[in-house]
């Protein structure tokens, strides 16, 4: 199920201007991957796609599609199975307006 | 270093020879006991169950022998003296874990008292028919060490030396006891726990950066450490280098292999341990052990008696075997006599050795009795011919 | 080394998980999409996250894919016999209470040949950790059938399909006396980490089943695509019940796999029942044992 669009809120919460979105840093170890695709199919948003690329082992390590969209949940650090994907937060910044927006009604 | 006399019962006591193992282990400082009951070893076991909560020791009675042998080792890298006791078909079981011990290096005991086999065999009566597999039992290449004491007195003696020789060169040592010496009360005089001469485990003095666990000394052995001591080492029954780590090519096999053989072989001199009885002028020589070199005095003296110069070798480390004994009187004397209770074990051992020099006869039993000296003394009457 | 100096001895430069892991041996033998590395990953987690010494951690590993975990992880560890991990880890922790034991293994080498072990450490209430990756085949061996394997599954030794019934480890532990038991698979990462967490925290026999998939050899001889496939399908057939009976909770071939935390209960440990017991039968005349003497 995908998850509900950050933007449609029925009201601007209260605290929205203290709201801060992590951004996090992909660090891709690429000699380790085994292409395995975990990191790719289970980032949250789609951040990840096997590159066309490979490895000295033959095998296509992921690359980072879209730039500035992780959210350092740190799913793909944790399901790698060879320790070759980790992340690390960027400082942090404030959502810009546009992602608050009032759903019409 | 000497004995914790909290484990030493000093003076002079009435034990069997299965009691004195226990205090033999409790002198040495044993304080892990993890086995399984079978006859005729039970009675060691249930004398640690009972002496160990006195001096700090623990006991388990595990679920089989195979999870005995490796409850032994892991305390023993956890830095306690370990032991078990089996039979026959004890024994049998723990062989996979024996070869462990020995690939690990854990210093570790491991006492036979040995009865009628093959099989269920003979339970509770007595055999020597395990001694070859003492020495081979596990798969692989690798040596242990292995004593047979004919006595109580001994089995309490010999259960000490046992537990400073696995510390000395890291290796499980068998204590191969018979349901005979084990079910036999006589007098065991027990020292103060100064006079107990034990050798300290091994461990290093290295800091966790430079440690190796398994580069050896000068001495072919390396030193040791215990888990919890920050030095994140990791043990293998995997063929491995010295950092331990596995390693999958003939170059670490011969390393390995060749050092685990080597540091008993090369040692044999230091191994050697025997009993020689009117050797000096002997012509026939009985060899024996265990119960069964006791059984051979009486056929001994009546051959004397009858002016035949007869001695007997009665080996008390019997792995590895003394061989150069063997060797050297194979040149000077005209016959060996092997006492055993088995249908020809240790026997081939001398026959090997004495390589056609002098005859070799075999007194053989199949066990569950003790030879009946008559037939040690018409061997030896044949021997002298 | 705790936590706290594990996070900053690995500060950004390298994997979070370096500090842990025996790097000259990395990369692993596991296979491309193998879910033993991401349980291993989620066991580092639990360790980074604890508040005890990690350098009384001992990880004990028996034979198979899942056994050469202890291999991997940089604290004492020891790769045992197969079968024997649990004896070899009741030795150690009997022999220094202080240490903390892990046992990491397989389903073949906990629950086949180790079967006697594990029902009688579980009973005995010995107070280790069992993490048993479960991949329900024997995969080091080239996928033999293990007796945790489904109906109907295909292995190499049963060739025309599986017609032995399977365990169901989480009944088993806890028919004999485990006080933790949970299930997860190697997709619900921090839920297992934070299950491990629970369990090193926990004194007594705490068994973590941990559903892996297995790709060469499971997946590949049943035609189950990957082990991203399968993890796929633990994603769509997974369901979490939380202190569901484990009588329920079978495992049937590509059916709906129960996950969750069952049981989380107090029992007195082995050494505390051996301690309690003693002094109270001997009074003044016990000595407890305090770890190690020489």
């Amino acid at each position: 199920m995908a998850p509900p669009s950050m933007g449609k809120f029925w009201r601007k919460p209260l605290d929205s201007d203290k709201l801060e979105i992590p951004h996090g840093e992909l660090h891709i170890i690429k000699e380790r991957c085994k292409g395995c695709g975990f990191c790719v199919e289970y980032c949250p948003r789609d951040v990840l796609e096997l590159a066309s690329e490979y490895n000295s082992k033959g095998y296509h390590p992921p690359h980072v599609v879209k730039d500035d969209t992780c959210v350092f949940c740190g799913l793909c650090e944790m399901l790698c199975p060879e320790f070759a994907i980790y992340v690390t937060e960027k400082k942090k910044q404030k959502p810009p307006e546009q992602e608050v927006r009032k759903v019409e009604s | 270093m000497k004995a914790d006399p909290k484990g030493v019962l000093t003076g002079e006591h009435y034990l069997d020879g299965d009691h004195a193992c226990s205090e033999g282990a409790l002198a040495a400082g044993c304080r892990f006991l993890a086995g399984y009951p079978i006859t005729p070893s039970t009675e060691v076991a249930e004398r640690i169950a009972e002496r160990f909560p006195e001096v700090g020791g623990i006991f388990i009675q595990m679920e089989d022998e195979m999870g005995s042998m490796a409850a032994v080792i892991g305390a023993a890298w956890g830095g306690v003296k370990s032991m078990t006791v089996t039979s026959g078909p004890g024994f049998s079981l723990m062989m996979e874990n024996i070869g462990l011990a020995a690939m690990m290096e854990a210093p570790c005991v491991v006492i036979n008292v040995q009865r009628g086999g093959p099989s269920t065999g003979l339970p509770t009566l007595p055999g020597q028919a395990d001694m070859m597999q003492a020495r081979w039992g596990s798969h692989g290449d690798y040596e242990i060490i292995a004593l047979a004491p004919n006595s109580p007195q001994e089995c309490f003696e010999l259960v000490i030396k046992a537990f400073n020789l696995s510390e000395q060169y890291r290796v499980p040592v068998l204590l191969m006891t018979d349901e005979c010496v084990g079910h036999m009360t006589e007098k065991v005089v027990i020292p103060p726990a100064d006079k107990i001469e034990l050798y300290p485990r091994r461990y290093t003095k290295l800091p966790p950066s430079e440690y190796l666990p398994f580069k050896p000394g000068k001495d072919m052995i390396p030193e040791m450490v215990k888990a919890g001591d920050g030095y994140k080492i990791h043990i293998t029954g995997l063929t491995h280098d010295e950092k331990g780590y596995p390693v999958m090519n003939w170059q670490a096999q011969e390393k390995l292999v060749r050092r685990l053989v080597d540091k008993i072989r090369l040692h044999e001199d230091q191994l050697l341990d025997v009993e020689e009885t009117q050797m000096d002028d002997a012509q026939v020589v009985i060899f024996s052990y265990g119960i069964s070199s006791r059984v051979s005095i009486p056929a001994l003296q009546k051959a004397r008696r009858e002016g035949i110069k007869v001695g007997l070798l009665r080996s008390i480390i019997c792995w590895p075997f003394p061989e150069k004994k063997i060797r050297e009187l194979a040149n000077k004397v005209k016959a060996f006599v092997v006492v055993e209770m088995n249908y020809g074990q240790m026997y081939f051992e001398v026959e090997r050795c004495v390589a056609g020099k002098a005859k070799t006869l075999l007194v053989p039993h199949g066990g569950g009795w003790v030879h009946d000296p008559e037939d040690i003394y018409k061997a030896i009457k044949e021997a002298a011919k | 080394m705790n936590a706290t100096q594990i996070a900053q001895a690995t500060e950004i430069a390298e994997h979070p998980m370096e500090g842990l892991l025996r790097m000259d041996r990395i990369p692993h033998i596991w296979c491309s999409t193998c879910g033993i590395g991401t349980a291993v990953t989620s066991f580092a987690e639990a360790l980074k996250k604890s508040t005890f010494p990690l350098e009384k951690v001992c990880v004990v590993s028996g034979i198979g894919c899942t056994g050469r975990v202890a291999g991997y992880i940089k604290l004492d560890s020891f790769h045992s016999t197969h079968g024997r991990a649990i004896p070899f880890a009741t030795g150690l922790k009997l022999a220094n209470p202080q240490l903390k034991l892990v046992v990491f293994s397989g389903d073949g080498d906990i629950a086949g040949i180790g079967g006697n072990h594990f029902i009688h450490a579980a009973r005995r209430n010995m107070d280790l950790v069992v993490l048993c990756v479960n991949n329900f085949i024997y995969a080091m061996t080239g996928g033999q059938t293990a007796a945790t394997t489904p109906l109907t599954a295909n292995t190499s030794t049963s060739p025309y399909g599986n017609f032995e019934h399977p365990f169901n480890l989480c009944h088993l532990a806890e028919s004999c006396g485990a006080v933790y038991v949970a299930r997860w698979t190697a997709l619900h990462v921090r839920r297992l980490a934070r299950s491990i967490s629970e369990a090193l925290n926990k004194k007594g026999f705490s068994f973590i089943e941990i559903i892996c998939p297995c790709s060469t050899l499971y997946a590949r001889r049943n035609r189950l695509g990957s082990g991203l496939d399968l993890m796929k399908f633990y994603h769509d057939n997974s369901v979490i019940k939380h202190g569901a009976d484990t009588r329920e909770l079978g495992i049937e071939f590509q059916k709906k796999i129960i996950v969750g935390k069952f049981i989380d209960r107090e029992r007195p440990t082995f050494l505390d029942s051996h301690n309690a017991w003693l002094k109270h039968r001997l009074q003044d005349k016990f000595v407890e044992h305090g770890g190690p003497e020489c």
